[in-house]
């Protein structure tokens, strides 16, 4: 049934027809409603889950370790520092191989104080072994929320999963969403049953101490799992548009593509965006495309080496500034692409940090830069985009 | 032996209880309690960080099994009645 | 058809976020795809608060801020000694604007029709939130159907009884009197 709804309602949604069983969260603008919406289906019994209001993010992703090794299909939210209050943990989840699903709603890291999208605080977290979907609709985030279960739990994989979605750009804003039928999710979603589970009168300690002369096969096993990941993604979407009609686009959205000279390459809300503006530049006869990374772990490797090949350009556009010597994205975009014969330009485009707004307008103007730039060649390979102070104006 | 990566679980995992670590045998000294000086305080049964002092009829018990040595309840007993004694 | 992009300016309080809920909804199920969504400065009683509607035919992909709406909706006049609420309006866009008196509406500017209803006073006889700290949205959508022929005081109408979490049919009056009483001010 399709209704008008916020992101943070189509996360808890998510989370409802995914059948969670334990809840244990602790609020954070601009997370807060997903917790609150989830807290009213538990209190009216539409959803039968243990709610536990727990006092840190921390905590909640401890109970939710906790709560996963017994054997119980659990959810949490947050955003930007309950994130990154949670990182230690997160590495728990993945090296405990705990199929946990969580939404980050992508805020900003402070100080400066915001409230507003950044993707910082997830670009941060892409060391933990948890996948991460990026999503760019509240259609998305409520269909990858019930998907991730599926994909996380398959007996190849075993890993967490975090559904990120902009910060007030889909949190807070309202569209059209279809709400698919509970029996149509219970028949493509089987509840969570894993082969090791705590179990009372069979005592097990899980996590225990690997000395040096076997700690490396472990980490060989979850990067399998991690690779085995990029299939099963696909195959859970396969699946998923033939009962529901649907399907996202795989780890990385080709809009446009098959004959692009130049392609914008982002992840988030900005990326529906420059769909918009791929069609109107279209319309003007230019060759234009977006590569959408849905997945950003794992990444889209192969689909990036493919891509290559064929355009001239790429521009890639990192919502985040993590002190590297270039945004995270275009650096793995870089690194993906650098073994292709044939190898584009890529220039990487550091915009939209901390909510400022990414309008058509600059999207546009991105294209026309790397569309020059591929053909006369780069000078700088990051430029920061919309900077009050630098010369070039993007708006 | 170091096993390889397709024989082993998703996470390690130990089926074994702690209890089948012996530290016993780590000990070098051990604690020997002159039961005509004891006051029966248990405050050596509450340092003990390894709960290897037992109480029998209030009076302190020291479990060989698991004892390490430490000389914790030596040092903290009131009546001075814990020995330190050289293991061997 | 063209995108239609609304923008409301209200004080926190006053029900901007839902109006502009209501808009979209309302729109929705006339059969239009929207998007709704508010900016949030400080969240606190009586703050500027501005909020977006997008309505389209087609499905909205645009996640960017409205800069140009063709449409401007101020739930509070005394918003407009210092906010620009008028800034980026498309030339020939509308304004409703909730006013006791469309004759003594100041500094109208001409490349613009402006429509004027008191909602203050509708929001009041109505007993919708208190005589200081009224409730305008729902009679300020009212008004909106009559000012801006996008959709139908029905759907308005309905959209009103279903977001209302207080007082549906006093809200429902309110809106259809402010329908019934918005006028164009000046000429």
């Amino acid at each position: 049934m399709r209704e008008v709804m916020t992101g943070n309602y189509a996360s808890a949604y998510g989370a409802k027809l995914a059948r969670a069983e334990v809840i244990a969260a602790y609020p954070i603008t601009p997370q807060t409603s997903i917790v609150e919406k989830l807290a009213e289906f538990v209190n009216t019994g539409e959803l039968r889950a243990k709610f536990i209001p727990v006092e840190s993010e921390h905590s909640a992703m401890a109970a939710c370790i906790a709560a996963e090794t017994a054997g119980a299909r659990t959810y949490t939210a947050t955003s930007s520092h309950g994130l990154t209050l949670m990182h230690e943990v997160l590495m728990w989840a993945s090296g405990a191989r705990l199929p946990i699903v969580m939404t980050n709603v992508s805020r900003a890291m402070a100080p400066p104080w915001s409230v507003w999208v950044d993707h910082m605080d997830s670009v941060a977290q892409r060391d933990t072994g948890w996948l991460q979907f990026f999503c760019q609709s509240n259609q998305e985030v409520l269909d990858t929320t019930i998907m991730a279960y599926k994909i996380c739990e398959s007996a190849r994989v075993m890993l967490p999963a975090m559904i990120i979605e902009d910060a007030f750009i889909l949190s807070h804003t309202s569209e059209p969403v279809d709400v698919p039928d509970q029996r149509l999710v219970d028949s493509f979603l089987p509840s969570y049953s894993p082969d090791l589970k705590i179990e009372i009168g069979k005592p097990m300690g899980f996590g225990s101490l690997v000395k040096p002369d076997q700690y490396m096969e472990f980490r060989y096993k979850a990067m399998e799992a991690m690779t085995a990941a990029h299939d099963r993604l696909l195959a859970v979407e396969r699946e998923f548009r033939d009962v529901f009609g649907r399907e996202h686009g795989g780890l990385l959205e080709r809009y446009k593509c098959e004959d692009a000279e130049v392609v914008l390459v982002a992840a988030g809300s900005v990326a529906a965006t420059a769909k918009d503006v791929v069609d109107a530049l279209r319309a003007k006869g230019h060759k234009v495309g977006l590569a959408r990374i849905r997945s950003f772990r794992p990444f889209p490797d192969q689909e990036f080496k493919a891509l290559a090949s064929k355009v001239v350009g790429m521009a890639v556009l990192d919502r985040s500034y993590t002190f590297g010597a270039a945004g995270a994205m275009f650096t793995e975009v870089k690194a993906s692409v650098y073994s292709s014969q044939k190898r584009p330009v890529v220039k990487n485009y550091i915009a939209g940090l901390g909510g400022r707004d990414i309008t058509p307008k600059t999207i546009e103007k991105i294209f026309e830069d790397i569309s020059i730039v591929s053909r006369r060649g780069l000078e700088d390979e990051v430029e920061w985009v919309d900077v009050a102070g630098l010369p070039r104006r993007w708006r | 032996m170091t096993k390889s990566y397709e024989e082993i679980p998703l996470t390690p995992i130990s089926s074994t209880p702690s209890t089948m670590n012996l530290t016993g045998l780590w000990r070098v000294v051990k604690p020997v309690v002159d039961k005509s000086k004891c006051k029966k305080c248990t405050i050596c049964w509450k340092y003990c960080p390894d709960a290897a002092i037992k109480l029998v009829g209030g009076e302190p018990v020291i479990d060989l099994m698991y004892c390490k040595g430490c000389g914790i309840c030596s040092f903290e007993c009131p009546a001075k009645c814990i020995v330190m004694v050289k293991e061997g | 058809m063209r995108v239609i992009e609304v923008r409301f300016h209200g004080r926190g309080g006053q029900g901007a976020v839902v109006a502009s809920e209501v808009l979209a909804s309302a729109a929705f199920k006339m059969g239009f795809e929207v998007s709704s969504f508010p900016f949030f400065g400080v969240e606190r009683r009586g703050a500027p608060v501005t909020a977006f509607t997008r309505i389209d035919h087609k499905p909205i992909r645009n996640k960017s801020s409205i800069y140009e709406p063709d449409f401007v909706v101020v739930l509070d006049s005394s918003l407009m000694r210092g906010v620009d609420v008028l800034e980026g309006l498309k030339t020939a866009g509308r304004v409703l604007v909730n006013h006791p008196d469309g004759k003594k509406l100041d500094g109208m500017d001409a490349r613009f029709r402006y429509f004027v209803v008191d909602a203050t006073a509708i929001a009041i006889s109505h007993g919708l939130g208190s005589p200081t700290a009224p409730i305008v949205n729902t009679a300020i959508m009212g008004g909106f159907a009559r000012a801006c022929n996008i959709v139908t005081i029905e759907s308005i109408l309905q959209s009103i009884r279903e977001e209302a979490p207080v007082k549906p049919e006093e809200n429902v009056a309110a809106a259809r009197q402010a329908y019934d009483q918005t006028q164009e001010a000046g000429a």
